[in-house]
């Protein structure tokens, strides 16, 4: 939580307004932020994230066949369903003892590294940036925008901005240079993706046991083709990034405390590694480490784990503030994991979903979101984990694992370093992220375009093998497999923001149970039965407002940075505030402002 | 053809669009609100013939001034300030506007109690969150016209099947299948799960012509859906139909030949996917190595569960493909019939029929 002792020792007499963002312009489904501000101290005092959409779907695949999971979870998300297919196909995959072929395998790499691409250069450039552009400085510090004029950028060279504020300008929505190549660079990176994976965001090609899209040459010609057309894109993006997050830091000194955490993150790993993966739980460990994303829990800067059966093993799924009746009652589905070790009641495989719809309490329940938790063997802690917005997790748990190293992509224990070849205008490049100081708003925001590196680079290496294979003759997809009358399995992987695992139970050839668990539970669960807030209100709660309008005209620019940096499930719109705030009478009353129309 | 083709008596405003003055300026309200995964918006950004962008600016000739609400687009302030133009068209104070629903329309009736499926904003009056259903009441009756995105919105789709909580249902279920727009026309359903970017936008564009007063309401077939995209089916588009033809069926996914014996609904599913691809001409389904799972359908996703086996009468009909002709389109007939329609459990009364149970243990 942010801590903010030095403003302490001045403090004036509190003025709290109650002031909420409602509907924060989405995630898959609804997201509300209700807070109370200091405007006397300068400082968000508390903060309820909120959730007002069930869908069910742990509810309806129960007793449906087991190989329609992937097709039907696709729908969980709309953004990233192709994330939650391939999850679901891992899972699966484990349950019947199958492995597919290795070009399937750069397959489904090669479109995971699209969607990357795709999904978070949209979000960034169209959906944060607008945050950070020159029209919304204008709006909330002004003098920031001032002094943006005036700076130099220092990445200039790179990406052809002279000042900061010029970058500023080129991310005004609809307007601006960046904002509208960002809008293109999109549609080429999804065509990628469909090239790999048939469409987006549904994919038509993804099956348990491997794929259907066939293999020739074409394919990969098309993809390489695409991607050689936005590498300097994407060596800009870094740069220019860089830049307005480093001036920030230097225009508003304390910037550091928005949105800064404890380092509590979890990755799950992506990127199989082809020549190792055989999705046998009881060589999990070993799988786990060889993919090309590194999975790790990481607390307080130290590497907790990087086994993924620890960390399955560690997951606690906690009521306390959601709209759901408990399970401890019900028979579990598994009491021990294939190698033995007992599982939790409140493990995902264990889980039992009864939505009981009820009305709002923000001192009860007040959400549909339950509170995924990581016990920590260490201490007994149930840790309220979160993704970082996927790439500050997925890069600091490569880093610290070190295990990463392959022609394009390199992890040195403190650091990643991505090799970019040469493009139309830029040279190869090599870049370079380094583990930062803090968990906080803008080092996840920083480390998006980061990832996008990282995963082009990926791409370089699994179209080179993936073009090996087919070269040589080896043009086998898919392999086939019998379901079993009884298995379980879980599959895990990276969406796009962060942390996803499926969890499957198999009984008489039918799904008995099964439970996706994808990053935004993580990051906007509400508080648990231990009353330890959700990461977007842990991270909001606490921190300090730098925006020059007060209550009256308040925007709220800090906090949606904040809850933007965790990219809550899709590329949302733009702003959140809600109008003039209500000085504080009663508890939850909602602020309203806005009479146009 | 083996599929429905006529054009709906729904889609009947007098056809001639010069008897009545256009709009020069229209709004586009949308809710993605509803049980959905938001990826059609997501879709539609993927559009680029023409893109969204190119409507917003008013880069295509003849249409309205276009003034787009939707929360990935909109540059306008989120919460009260973003739902201001739905407050002012729910009181009456905007028109015309068209009204766009994205995801399924959950059953509040079957709530006891307090409580929602999904919200869109707070009500003003207590405080709590504001039912998509209360949205849709309000909204529907003053709506020029409405479009329902996506399968969720047309027929119910993933949230709608069987076993489901929340009764979920289409749009046109909800509001009922004879509801009429102030423009006349029925709800124009646009299936896809999710919307293929460019039949969306495709038909957009034809109802803001007929809004401009110099087109006809578009041609729609007995599920309302636009008739020139959802006339055929998938089969009739695949580049695998020679293999089809000719009987050589592939085994397993490894094969470029016709998919029919490892799921594919294509030769009964109305959708022009395989044929259009899924963006800028690339990607697709049974033309890139996926089954058609007949996500454009009314019966879909149960009438095609589950989806890697040889669909039921697969191979009566690839058996038969020989002497094919007039028995094989009237088999096809028969099933098109079948799964062009919605599980009876879709609907809005009192009662949760899908056969819901949280604690299914085989
Ligand atoms: S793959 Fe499907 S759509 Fe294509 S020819 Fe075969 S059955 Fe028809
Ligand atoms: S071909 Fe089938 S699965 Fe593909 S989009 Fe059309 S209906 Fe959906």
């Amino acid at each position: 939580m942010t801590t903010t002792e030095a403003r302490a020792a001045e403090r004036k007499p509190p003025q709290i307004v109650d002031m909420s963002w409602d509907p924060i312009t989405r995630i898959i489904g609804n997201l509300g932020i209700y807070t109370k501000i200091d405007f006397a101290n300068r400082e968000v005092v508390e903060c309820h994230s909120t959730s007002s959409l069930f869908r069910g779907y742990s509810v309806f695949m129960k007793g449906k066949d087991p190989r329609d999971a992937g097709f039907i979870t696709s729908r969980i998300c709309g953004i990233c369903g192709d994330n939650h297919t391939t999850c679901s196909d891992y899972a699966q995959q484990m349950a019947y003892g199958v492995k597919p072929p290795m070009l399937a395998e750069h397959i489904v790499n090669l479109g995971e590294a699209a969607e990357y691409m795709f999904d978070h250069t949209i979000f960034q450039d169209n959906l944060v940036f607008v945050d950070f552009c020159e029209a919304m400085v204008k709006a909330t510090n002004p003098g920031v925008l001032a002094r943006a004029e005036r700076t130099a950028a220092p990445r200039g060279d790179i990406h052809g901005y002279k000042t900061i504020a010029d970058i500023m300008r080129a991310f005004n929505p609809f307007e601006g240079e960046i904002y509208k190549e960002a809008l293109k660079v999109s549609r080429v990176t999804r065509e990628m993706f469909c090239l790999m994976e048939g469409r987006h965001v549904h994919p038509s090609t993804l099956y348990p046991g491997g794929v259907g899209t066939m293999p020739q040459p074409t394919a990969f010609t098309d993809y390489l083709s695409r991607l050689m057309r936005i590498i300097d894109f994407i060596k800009k993006a870094v740069a220019l990034n860089d830049d307005v997050f480093d001036f920030f830091y230097e225009a508003l000194p304390g910037y550091e405390e928005v949105g800064r955490r404890r380092v509590l993150l979890g990755c799950w790993g992506a990127f199989q590694d082809p020549k190792v993966v055989d999705y046998r739980y009881e060589t999990m460990n070993t799988w786990g480490k060889a993919m090309y994303v590194t999975p790790g829990v990481i607390v307080d800067g130290e590497l907790v784990t990087n086994n993924l059966v620890d960390i399955n093993l560690g997951l606690r799924i906690m009521l306390g503030s959601s709209f759901y009746e408990d399970w401890v009652n019900e028979d579990p589905f598994v009491t021990r994991d294939p190698l033995g070790n007992p599982v939790d009641m409140r493990h995902p495989w264990n889980q039992t979903t009864v939505p009981v719809p009820q009305k709002r309490d923000f001192d009860g329940n007040y959400s549909w979101v339950m509170s995924p938790r990581w016990l920590d063997p260490r201490t007994g802690d149930h840790l309220a984990l979160d993704t970082g917005g996927g790439p500050l997790a997925r890069l600091w748990s490569t880093a610290l694992s070190g295990i990463v190293d392959t022609p394009y992509v390199k992890a040195t224990g403190d650091s990643v370093r991505i090799s970019l070849p040469k493009g139309e205008s830029l040279p190869e490049t090599t870049l370079e992220w380094r583990i930062p100081k803090w968990s906080n708003t803008i080092e996840r925001d920083r480390a998006r375009p980061y990832f996008v590196a990282y995963a082009a680079a990926m791409s370089l290496q699994f179209l080179e093998e993936a073009m090996g294979l087919v070269r040589s003759g080896d043009t086998k997809v898919f392999e086939n497999y019998e379901v079993p009358d009884e298995a379980i399995g879980c599959g895990f992987h990276e969406a796009v923001r962060g942390v996803l695992s499926h969890h499957l139970v198999i009984k008489d050839k039918k799904i008995a149970n099964y439970h996706p668990y994808p990053p935004t539970p993580w990051n906007a669960s509400p508080r648990d039965k231990f009353g330890t807030p959700g990461p977007y209100e842990d991270a909001v709660q606490g921190q300090p407002i730098f925006e020059e309008n007060g209550p009256d005209d308040f925007k709220g620019v800090d906090i949606m940075r904040t809850v933007r940096s965790f990219d809550p499930c899709l590329p949302c719109g733009v702003h959140m505030y809600v109008g003039k705030g209500k000085t504080l009478t009663t508890m939850h009353s909602p602020t309203y402002g806005a009479n146009h129309g | 053809m083996t599929t429905h083709s006529s054009t709906t008596e729904a889609a009947g405003e007098p056809a001639r669009g010069e008897d009545r003055q256009g709009f020069d300026e229209i709004t586009i309200l949308w809710i993605s609100e509803g049980m959905s995964c938001d990826g059609d918006t997501v879709s539609l950004t993927a559009a680029d013939q023409p893109s969204i962008e190119d409507l917003v600016l008013g880069l295509i000739p003849g249409l309205p001034k276009v003034n787009l609400v939707n929360k990935v687009l909109s540059p306008s302030l989120g919460g009260e300030d973003f739902l201001a133009p739905y407050r002012a068209a729910a009181r009456g104070d905007l028109a015309p506007f068209i009204l766009v629903i994205e995801g399924s329309i959950p059953n509040q009736n079957i709530i006891k109690g307090d409580g929602y499926w999904t919200s869109f904003g707070n009500d003003p009056e207590t405080g709590e969150p504001q039912t998509l259903n209360s949205w849709i009441d309000d909204l529907a009756p003053r709506a020029w016209a409405v479009v329902a995105a996506g399968t969720c919105a047309t027929f119910g789709g993933i949230h709608a099947m069987a076993g489901n909580p929340t009764g979920s249902m289409g749009l046109a279920d909800y509001l009922g299948w004879d509801y009429r727009s102030q423009g006349g026309l029925p709800v124009v359903n646009v299936p896809g799960c999710p919307i293929q970017p460019e039949n969306f936008m495709e038909t957009l564009i034809w109802v803001l012509y007929h809004a401009a007063g110099s087109a006809p309401p578009p041609p729609l077939d007995h599920m309302l859906r636009p008739q020139w995209l959802f006339g055929r089916t998938v089969h009739e588009g695949c580049d695998r139909g020679s293999y089809y033809e000719q009987a050589n069926f592939a085994k397993d996914y490894n094969s470029p030949k016709c998919l029919v014996k490892t799921g594919c609904w294509g030769p009964v599913v109305n959708c022009n996917v395989p044929k259009r691809g899924w963006m800028a001409g690339i990607g697709g389904c049974p033309n890139v190595g996926g089954i058609c799972i007949g996500c454009t359908m009314p019966g879909f996703p149960d009438a095609f569960m589950p989806f890697m086996d040889e669909p039921p009468g697969g191979t009566l009909s690839s058996l038969a493909i020989k002497p094919y002709g007039a028995v094989i389109r009237r088999l096809r007939g028969v099933t098109n019939e079948l799964v062009n329609h919605e599980p009876k459990w879709r609907h809005n009364k009192r009662k949760l029929t899908s056969g819901y149970d949280p604690h299914y243990r085989p």
